[in-house]
Formats: structure tokens, C-alpha cells, sequence
């Protein structure tokens, strides 16, 4: 088949807030292929699909189709140039029906705006039946299954005529013959001419579907090369292939008895039988993509979202944690991941922040004793080095790594036998976080059991005893720090295949 | 289980309509002089102002909305309408009704700018501008009623003369309310952006809903409803109180809606369910006091209508994400 | 500004913007916030009372008239309390009427009066608790299951009392607003002393803090091990038990008790909180602030009243001071939130 560019990007980059998330990527599109965009958590693969779709707009670069240069601004706008994004979580309106939701926006309305109901729901029934899936388009979409949710944004895709496709991790929640479905479609739409942008961990999928891949890491365009020609080791080299800095941070802790001890921990279709410890001196890194369920288990260990089943010991004893206070009066302590949300109190003092979990050690009878908040505080930001002008002022207006420092000094006010860490570097700077590093492993000499939950693969191999890998809900591998390389976690931390754990 | 939810939906009108067979049967058996066409009559007849009104405020349910200053737009459109009729003895009808109808417009469209401008909670500015209008009615009226004498005969009479069937005008009109609701709701555009909006706020500007425009929409066409109610207000009762005329009318309103199926988080309800519920609560207002029952159970009754209906809501709800978990993981 | 940057001149902050920006100066702390508007307000309206009536500025003739407002100022300073942690309850009105009517009805049923106040308190705080198991364990919404719930109250008390005014209570338990300590009147009195204590207990406390902590993010509350079912539980049942104790007061005012004792109270509450600078999502606000505001209301009112302005134009008054007082509390916090 004659294929032509559809898309050309050239230098496209993004910055957030002064820091790049995208530099400088040079990627053609073409007509009638299937094309995978792969890379770690944060790569950038997401960033740069949101700017074809007008999620984002580019802070350099340009972009053409069919050889015209073109501006993305708004969602809408990449609907009208025949771009379409599929989200994972497909959005919707759950009230309205299927047809309804198919044709919202097309404004084919008769006189007076009245609906044209039949024709709609005709339209509709001739998608699905172009799509080949039963879908019955009179009810409401609330009550519809992930995948049929997706098929009804193919479906709007179609029906607006889009020639770019794009699908962000649509196989994660489908079965092994939703995603076969899917595949059909997808090789259909591509044989029509159309081009289906195809996000994804899974390289089996990836080698089944795709005609081409694009590899990208740290922000970077990688390569762009035609699957036939590619392995697992070289994709998995191209996705992390970088010089492995040697952080200093060789900590000598000695390890003692198992502090968290964690067996069958099920919390479907979050995570299922998780079974798992860290003794008391250990750093044990819990790696995996984005949506491999490890927040989730840290929030039941932690009583934020309890599990439905399994058993939980500290130091040795049974417990259950029924919420977070059971969780820090056993000695758990837990920095979420998202400290916007579940983590700071923006619009109050900074030593109120730091205090929030200890309200025994600073109350003198009930009330408050300023004297010992701001001791409290006062010793956080001596030993953390926190950098602000002042204690009373409110933490939002603190950088992101020194708001970080004052939730974990938040935290080891409560004198933890366990600390999780989720993702405690996100966001921070190159220099914050080697100051994080060397508090981590000073925590873990002092004694305590960490548990480091983390997407960043050097800062797991720089820390940790042992990684631990999740993929898909489940543990698929162990660890110790010899046999822990870049390779060999993220082999582990790649779902095999739909459906299945390795 | 994909039709699930719509089946509830569907049991809920359903569930209504069985209650006022049940209702009429339990009353109708302990007193059979209710199953009578006298009741049937007065039932009709109290019900249209609400159902009025009840048609606006579900539009903005739907939304995601609330108004509570319903009342007071019906008292001020009220009491301006019968001011008119009482110093212009010659004035036809329809020009109070034409007045009415556009102050209420106009005192909605404020409440629906004071929540688009500011982005203030509607609970909240409709709160206070429920004080606020009452406020006015008193200040135009000078805190008097308008006396049964200078209500215009031929404005009573469609509460008392009937077309067909011995079905007063001002029901008639009322049920053409309803259907004129129905079209536009479930036919046009706006009315389906209107669903959108309440459905999913966050996705509706992204499918090129004005949501600004839809918003000061539903607050105006709440308010005409609302004023519209207001001047058939002195139609049923013969006269316009400003301490009286729809006092409370707000809450009776709203719990015929939620009983009716609209839900509080926007995106859900039907027509035939808020008639459903209009009926609903109108019948057993009419009930109460022939069992013999004191009408002071109405607000009793009432209140409890409004927290049994948020919980199924929340119970519907639950279910159906719960579902939708539940399928996803056996994937 | 504080002494930490003083005595430790290493913590100066760094000259990147990636650090901390520069903190508020004080004066703007301590001036630039809603509580001062509200104090300036009063200022304003106390002049303006006393220019359209020389009547107006008597210590006496004040305290007096605003016994008539005090039982609802008290509901406000609780209700603060449950705005701030991020919640709201439109029927305390309706709880002090049911719980008014209880109480009368018991009395003049033959109970012993202690007994019947007694019995009015335990009601208040069941109604509470009932707001807040529905709130809180259900999850419902507060604002709209609490309509529900004070028309649910209102209705009981139509139906305990009917149409009647039950009166007829002891010399001692009536008039109370009559009744001076060292010549305030004891309501008056009373509202002061609980203001002091709620004030005390929300700005020195460590449950006042977390009340805050829920308010501005009651994830991350949670995530800290604060108890938030169990302090929002309290507030509803202390504003249960405080509606009572107010309908009592009212009672003992009016020598009288009826069903529809306190209606359109909801609104005079409301306002009172939102005049007082508190945020109506939640994690901002004052007892001052109310304080304030309710005497503000009060010079308002009676400022009205002696300049003969028809009670009823009141209520324009109110409903126009409620939405420019959210009006200018959410821009005020709008700007510096999140």
C-alpha cells in the first residue's frame, strides 16, 4: 500500500512548571499503519500523544499533516482535524445512552433543534454493526463494560471520520477476546487508510499488532524502528538504556527481624495475593508501571483502603487496620503518593503540617502547645534541611521537594517501625532528591523497615536490599540487589499477556 | 446485568405508580368515600402549581443544580399580578400572565448569573435569594394581600371550569407544561445538553456544550415556571398573600422531584417519574386528613420522602459502580 | 519576619525560585482577612444606625434588642464549627422548635420541669445525631439531606404541638432575657461566655486544629490518623444539643412555645457565619468572625426597627448581605487557595 505521512512532528517539546517532560522529538506518522509508542512511567509517550490530541499544546516544535502545519489548541479542534484520543478510562456521560453519546456534538438537529431519535439510534446501530460488536445503543452508558465503552469511542472516532486514531493503554482492563476484538478493529481501521496510535507496557501485544514502534525515554525520542525487526531485549534496552549512576548510598544497616510481614493480601481487581516483608534495617523497593496496584497496596497495609482478605503482622503480631489511626498507633507511617490530595494541608503553616500526626506530643491537656510545635518543627527543618522562610507560612507556597520533606518529617514525628514511601522523589530536583536518598538510607541504619515504592528504576537499584516487582495486581518477581539490574526489573514488571502473570 | 440500571430506572417509575395504586387501595378500603370522583377532583386540583413548578426545579436537578428560592419567584410574580389586576381593573389576563411569567425569567436569570459569575454553590445563592425576593414581595406590596374581590373572574375560573371531561383549565394547563417539558427535554438539543451537563461537567465543555448558556437556561426557564405558577397561584385560591403565597413551597417541590427519580447528582430524571411523584405527594396530602390523620404529618412525611429518596439514590448508585467493578475484574 | 531566619542564618531561603516564595508580610496577616471586614462593617452600620436615630446609641436599648437575635447567634458559633470541617446544616431552626415543643409538651403532660429541659436536650442531640449518621455514614450529601431533615423536624413539631401556643410555665423559667448579670442581659451573657469557650476551643485545641486539618483536605486528614468520623459526629450532635438549649431560651423569651417557633431562621444562622469570614468550603473561618457578625446583624436589625424600616425589608437586607458576603469571602479565598 502506498503510505504517505499523515503526521509530521519536528522538535515537538513540553515543559511543566520549568521542568521538560518532552525535548525535541522528530516522529512521522504514516497512513494505513499501526504504530506503538512505548517507554517507562514518565517517559513522555503520554505527553506527546495529549499534544496530537490537543490536550496539550507544545512549548516548541511544529506539526504538519498531510504535509500542512497545523495547531492542535484545544480537544476540539484535534476532533475536527480528525483526531481522536481514546483514554483508558473512557470518558462519557453515564446518564445518557449509547447513541446519545455517539452523536453529542454532531449537530445534525432538526428544526428547532429538535433530536432526529431514529436516525441517531440507526447511525448508532450501523457503527457497532461496522464495528462488528453487539452493543444495544438505547441504554445508558453507565452500564456498560470498560471495553464496550471503548468500542463506543471507536465508534464516535468512526463516525467523525478521524484519520489519526490514538488508544492509551486500552488492553489493560479488557479480556483476551475483548483485546482480540479490539485487535480486528484496529486492522480494519488501519486497512481503510486510518492510523491507529497504539500505547502500551505490553510487548506481546505490541509485536502482534503494531507495524512500527517508537521508543522513547527520559523525555527523548529513542528510535523509531518496524517491530518485525525487534526483540524483547532491544526494546526493553531502548526503554532504559542509560548509564546507571552510581549514587553513594551503599548503606550499612544491619538487618533484623521481619517488622511488616504481609501473606495473601487480596483486594480484587486491585491486587491479588500479595505476599511480602521487610525486616526491620531493610529498604525493599516495590517496583512496577503505573496501575500495577502497588499504591493500592500500600493504602490496605496502611488502613486507608483495607484488603478483603489476607493477613497482615507487625513485628510479629496478627493486626488488622481498620484506617489509618489503627495504622500509625501500630507504628506504620505512609507518604502517599499524591501529597496535593492525601498529603499536605495547603492553606495552613508548615508546622501545623509537620505536626498534624502527632497531636499527643503537642498537646499540654487538650491544648495546643506552640512552644512544642515549633520545637517539633523546628528539629524537622534542622534535620531535613527544609528550606522556607518561614514556619508559619503555608506549605503550598513551598517547593514541591520541600514540601515532600515536611510530610516525611510529618511522619517520623510518629517514631514509625515501618515507613512506606510512595514515590517520595516525584517531582522533586536532581539535587533534593540525593538529599532524600541519604535520609532514606540514614532511616533504614536507624533501624527502621522501609518499604519504597518507586517508578524510577536507578533510585531503586541505588537503595534497595531487594526489589520486589508487581505487574497487573500481582507479584511477579523478587530481587536481591545482585541480581537486580535495569533489564531484569522492568522484564519483570512487563505484563507478558493479557490476562496473564508470569 | 447491562440492563440493570436502566431496569431500575425503569422500577422506579414503576415503583411509584404501584405506591399510588397501593395508597388508593389502603385508603379506599378504610374509607370508601375516597374512591370517589370528588377526590380524583381535588387531587387534580392540588397538584398543578406544584407540578409547575416541579417541572422547572427538575431541569435544574438535572443539571446539577438546586433553587430554593422557587417560592418567593412564585410569591413576587404572584403578588406583581395581582397588584396589576387590582389597579388595572380592564387589563386582560393573559397580560398578567405574560408579566408574570417574565419577572419570574428575569429573577431567575439572576440567580443563574450570581452562580455562573461568582461560581458560588446554587445552594447557597439561592438561599439567599430566596430571602431576598420575599423581601421584595413585602417591599412592592406594601406587606398587603390582594383581596378575592380584585382577582379578575375569568382568571378564577380555569381552576373552576373545565373543557372535557370536568378536568379544570388549570389542569390542562398544567399537564401541557409537562409535555411541553417532555419534548424539549428528551427532543431537542438543548434539552439532552442539558442531561449532559448534569452527567458529566468536567466532559460537557469538552463535547462543545455552551455550559454557560445551559446553565443560565435552566435557572431562567425555573424561574418562568416558577412565575407562571405564581399568577395561577390567585387562579386556585382567590387571592396573594406576601406572607403566605408560597411559603415553603420550595420544599414540597423538591421532595416531589427527588421522590419523582431526579437525582441530586444531575443527569438522571424523567417527566413521567417527577408527574409520578407530583401525584405521589399530592395524593397522600389528600389522604392524610381523610383517615383522619392531621395534615401536620404532611411536613413529616415530606421531610422523610426527601432522605428515603437520597438514600435509594446513594443505594442505586453504589450498586451500579459496584457492578461495573465487579465486571471489570472477572476480565 | 520569624525568628527562625534570624537565629539560624543558614535556613536563608535560596535566591532560586524553585525554593520558597517569600511569605506574607505580617500587617497583611493580621489585616487582610474577612474577620476585619466584618469589624469594619460594624463600625459602618453602628454609624450609620446612630445618624438615622439618636435612640440607637444606648448601651441598654442595644443589649436588649439583641436578646431577640442571641438564640440564633449561638446556633451560628457551632455552626461555624461544622462549615469550617466541611460540612453544613440547615435545620437547626427546626430542631429548636421540635426540641421546644417536646419540652413544653412534657411540661405541661405533668413532667417535672427539669425533667422536660432535660428530655429537650437528649432530643437536640438525637436529631444531631440523626443529621450525622445519614451524613457520615450514608454519605449523603449534608446540604440537601439536612433540608430534608429540617422540614422531616418541623413536620414532628407540627405534629407534637399542632396549631397550638403552649404557655403557661413557671414565673422563674420565663422572661430570662429580662434577667441582668451586672446589666447584660443573661442570654446576652450567655452567648459572650460560649463564644469565649467555642473561640478558645477552635483556635487553642487540638481537635479545633483538626477541625481545620478536615476542612482544607479531608483526604489528607484521614491519611494523618484523624479521627474524622468521629469529630464531625460531635459537631452535628453538639449543634443538636445547642438548637435545644436555643429553643429553650426562645421559650423563656416568649413565654410561650409553637410549632413554627424559629422559621426562616436557617437563613439568619447562615448568614451569620458567612458575614463572619468563613469559607463555605470548608478550612477557613473564626468564632470572631461570627461573633463579630452576629452583632453586626444585631445593630443591623435594630437599627432598622428604630429607624422604622418594615421588619420585611429585612429580609432584602439579609438575603443581599448573604450573597455579597459569599461573594467577597470566595474571592477573598479563591485567590489564595489551592
Amino acid at each position: 500500500m502506498d503510505q504517505q505521512k499523515l503526521i509530521s512532528a519536528r522538535g515537538i517539546s513540553k515543559q511543566f512548571a520549568g521542568v521538560e517532560v518532552l525535548s525535541d522529538v522528530d516522529l512521522d506518522l504514516r497512513t494505513g499503519e499501526i504504530h506503538a509508542l512505548l517507554g517507562e512511567n514518565g517517559a513522555g509517550k503520554s505527553t506527546f500523544a495529549k499534544i496530537l490530541a490537543g490536550v496539550h499544546r507544545p512549548t516548541r516544535g511544529t506539526l504538519r499533516m498531510d504535509g500542512r502545519p497545523i495547531e492542535v489548541s484545544s480537544p476540539l479542534a484535534a476532533q475536527r482535524l480528525g483526531i481522536t484520543l481514546i483514554h483508558q478510562e473512557p470518558i462519557s456521560f453515564p446518564d445518557l445512552s449509547v447513541a446519545e453519546n455517539l452523536v453529542l456534538g454532531r449537530g445534525n438537529e432538526a428544526a428547532l433543534g429538535r433530536v432526529r431519535r431514529a436516525e441517531n439510534a440507526a447511525r448508532a446501530r450501523e457503527l457497532m454493526d461496522l464495528l462488528g460488536v453487539r452493543i444495544d445503543v438505547d441504554q445508558v452508558m453507565r452500564g456498560l463494560s470498560i471495553a464496550d465503552q471503548q468500542m463506543v469511542e471507536i465508534a464516535r472516532a468512526l463516525d467523525s471520520d478521524s484519520r489519526l486514531i490514538i488508544m492509551d493503554e486500552p488492553t489493560a482492563p479488557l479480556t483476551p477476546k475483548e483485546v482480540e476484538t479490539l485487535f480486528a478493529i484496529a486492522r480494519r481501521l488501519r486497512d481503510e487508510g486510518r492510523t491507529i496510535v497504539f500505547i502500551s507496557h505490553r510487548l506481546e501485544e505490541v509485536r502482534a499488532l503494531c507495524d512500527r514502534a517508537t521508543v522513547f525515554r527520559d523525555g527523548r525520542l529513542v528510535g523509531t524502528e518496524e517491530v518485525a525487526g525487534l526483540e524483547d531485549a532491544d526494546i526493553i534496552r531502548m526503554m532504559i538504556g542509560r548509564p546507571v549512576k552510581d549514587y553513594i548510598h551503599k548503606h550499612r544497616a544491619r538487618i533484623g527481624e521481619a517488622a511488616l510481614e504481609v501473606r495473601g493480601l487480596t483486594r480484587v481487581p486491585a491486587f491479588r495475593d500479595i505476599s511480602l516483608e521487610v525486616r526491620r534495617g531493610e529498604i525493599v523497593g516495590l517496583a512496577g508501571l503505573v496501575g500495577a496496584g502497588r499504591t493500592d497496596v500500600a493504602r490496605a497495609i496502611f488502613g486507608v483502603a483495607p484488603a478483603d482478605t489476607g493477613t497482615i503482622r507487625v513485628n510479629g503480631a496478627d493486626v488488622t487496620v481498620a484506617d489509618p489511626s489503627d495504622a500509625i498507633g501500630l507504628g506504620l507511617a505512609f507518604v502517599p503518593e499524591d501529597r496535593a490530595t492525601a498529603g499536605i494541608f495547603g492553606t495552613m503553616s508548615v508546622e501545623n503540617n509537620i505536626t498534624a500526626a502527632v497531636p499527643d506530643l503537642i498537646s499540654q491537656g487538650g491544648f495546643i502547645s506552640a512552644a512544642r510545635v515549633r520545637a517539633l518543627a523546628r528539629s524537622s527543618v534542622e534535620k531535613l534541611k527544609i528550606r522556607l522562610a518561614s514556619l508559619r507560612q503555608p506549605i503550598m507556597e513551598l517547593s514541591g521537594g520541600n514540601q515532600q520533606k515536611a510530610i516525611l518529617a510529618r511522619w517520623l514525628h510518629t517514631d514509625p517501625a515501618v515507613l512506606i514511601l510512595d514515590e517520595p522523589t516525584r517531582g522533586i530536583d536532581v539535587g533534593v532528591k540525593a538529599e532524600f536518598y541519604d535520609m532514606i538510607g540514614a532511616l533504614a541504619e536507624d533501624g527502621k523497615a522501609i518499604l519504597l515504592i518507586s517508578s524510577e528504576l536507578p533510585e531503586l537499584l541505588a537503595l534497595c536490599d531487594r526489589i520486589l516487582v508487581m505487574a497487573e495486581g500481582r507479584l511477579t518477581a523478587e530481587l536481591s540487589r545482585d541480581e537486580a539490574t535495569q533489564e531484569s526489573v522492568m522484564q519483570a514488571a512487563v505484563p507478558r499477556a493479557a490476562g496473564e502473570a508470569a | 446485568m447491562r440492563d440493570f440500571v436502566r431496569t431500575l430506572i425503569h422500577r422506579r417509575e414503576a415503583g411509584i405508580f404501584a405506591m399510588l395504586l397501593l395508597i388508593t387501595a389502603l385508603v379506599g378500603t378504610m374509607e370508601p368515600r375516597f374512591l370517589t370522583l370528588e377526590t380524583a377532583r381535588i387531587v387534580a386540583l392540588a397538584i398543578p402549581l406544584i407540578l409547575i413548578a416541579a417541572m422547572g426545579q427538575m431541569m435544574v436537578l438535572v443539571a446539577r443544580h438546586v433553587d430554593l428560592s422557587i417560592g418567593s419567584i412564585m410569591a413576587f410574580s404572584s403578588i406583581i399580578a395581582g397588584m396589576m389586576f387590582r389597579d388595572l381593573p380592564d387589563l386582560p389576563i393573559m397580560a398578567g400572565v405574560v408579566v408574570a411569567i417574565a419577572l419570574g425569567t428575569g429573577l431567575g436569570l439572576v440567580n443563574g448569573l450570581l452562580v455562573v459569575i461568582f461560581k458560588l454553590p446554587s445552594i447557597i445563592v439561592t438561599l439567599g435569594t430566596l430571602s431576598l425576593y420575599r423581601g421584595l414581595v413585602f417591599l412592592v406590596s406594601d406587606a398587603r394581600q390582594v383581596d378575592p374581590q380584585f382577582i379578575p373572574r375569568s382568571l378564577i375560573s380555569l381552576s373552576q371550569t373545565s373543557p372535557v371531561f370536568g378536568i379544570p383549565w388549570l389542569v390542562i394547563i398544567a399537564l401541557a407544561v409537562a409535555v411541553a417539558t417532555y419534548l424539549f427535554l428528551d427532543h431537542t438539543r438543548l434539552g439532552r445538553q442539558i442531561y449532559a451537563l448534569g452527567s458529566n461537567p468536567v466532559a460537557a465543555p469538552l463535547r462543545g456544550i455552551k455550559v454557560v448558556r445551559v446553565t443560565l437556561l435552566v435557572f431562567a426557564l425555573s424561574g418562568a415556571l416558577s412565575g407562571l405558577a405564581g399568577v395561577l397561584y390567585a387562579s386556585r385560591f382567590g387571592y396573594v398573600n406576601p406572607g403566605i403565597t408560597g411559603v415553603g413551597f420550595e420544599f414540597t417541590v423538591i421532595a416531589a422531584v427527588v421522590v419523582g427519580g431526579v437525582s441530586i447528582n444531575g443527569g438522571v430524571g424523567t417527566v413521567l417519574g417527577t408527574v409520578l411523584g407530583v401525584l405521589l405527594l399530592g395524593l397522600v396530602s389528600v389522604a392524610l386528613p381523610v383517615l383522619g390523620v392531621s395534615a401536620f404529618w404532611q411536613d413529616v412525611f415530606n421531610g422523610a420522602v426527601i432522605v428515603l429518596a437520597l438514600l435509594i439514590d446513594r443505594t442505586v448508585r453504589e450498586r451500579s459502580t459496584r457492578a461495573l467493578a465487579q465486571a471489570r475484574s472477572s476480565g | 519576619m520569624s525568628d527562625t531566619t534570624q537565629a539560624r542564618p543558614e535556613q536563608k531561603p535560596a535566591l532560586s525560585s524553585h525554593e520558597a516564595a517569600a511569605p506574607r508580610p505580617l500587617w497583611q496577616v493580621v489585616l487582610i482577612r474577612p474577620e476585619v471586614m466584618t469589624l469594619v462593617l460594624l463600625f459602618v452600620a453602628f454609624g450609620v444606625a446612630t445618624w438615622l436615630s439618636p435612640f440607637f446609641a444606648d448601651t441598654t436599648f442595644i443589649l436588649e434588642s439583641a436578646t431577640f437575635y442571641v438564640e440564633f447567634a449561638l446556633i451560628a458559633l457551632v455552626l461555624t464549627l461544622i462549615i469550617i470541617s466541611g460540612e453544613i446544616d440547615l435545620s437547626p431552626a427546626a430542631m429548636m422548635a421540635f426540641s421546644a415543643c417536646v419540652f413544653a409538651a412534657l411540661f405541661k403532660a405533668g413532667v417535672p420541669i427539669g425533667v422536660a429541659m432535660g428530655a429537650s436536650v437528649v432530643t437536640g442531640a438525637l436529631m444531631g445525631a440523626f443529621n450525622g449518621v445519614l451524613v457520615l455514614w450514608f454519605k449523603l450529601p449534608s446540604i440537601i439531606v439536612t433540608i430534608g431533615t429540617l422540614t422531616l423536624y418541623r413536620g414532628l413539631a407540627q405534629v407534637l404541638a399542632g396549631d397550638r401556643s403552649i404557655s403557661g410555665f413557671p414565673s422563674w423559667f420565663i422572661g430570662i432575657d429580662w434577667k441582668y448579670w451586672f446589666g447584660v442581659p443573661i442570654p446576652v451573657v450567655f452567648f459572650v461566655l460560649v463564644a469565649i469557650v467555642l473561640g478558645v476551643f477552635l483556635a487553642l485545641t487540638v481537635t479545633g486544629r483538626q477541625i481545620y486539618q478536615i476542612g482544607t483536605s479531608p483526604e489528607a486528614a484521614w491519611h494523618a490518623g484523624i479521627r474524622v468520623r468521629r469529630i464531625k459526629m460531635s459537631l452535628f450532635v453538639l449543634l443538636g444539643v445547642t438548637s435545644s438549649v436555643a429553643g429553650m431560651l426562645t421559650a423563656s423569651r416568649l413565654a410561650s412555645v409553637r410549632y413554627d417557633m424559629a422559621t426562616g431562621g436557617e437563613l439568619q444562622m447562615v448568614l451569620m457565619v458567612m458575614l463572619g469570614g468563613t469559607y463555605i468550603f470548608g478550612g477557613r473561618g473564626s468564632i470572631a468572625g461570627t461573633f463579630l457578625a452576629a452583632w453586626l446583624l444585631i445593630v443591623i436589625a435594630t437599627g432598622m426597627n428604630v429607624a422604622n424600616i418594615p421588619i420585611t425589608s429585612q429580609l432584602i437586607v439579609m438575603g443581599l448581605l448573604l450573597i455579597v458576603s459569599i461573594v467577597a469571602t470566595n474571592a477573598i479565598y479563591a485567590r489564595t487557595q489551592r
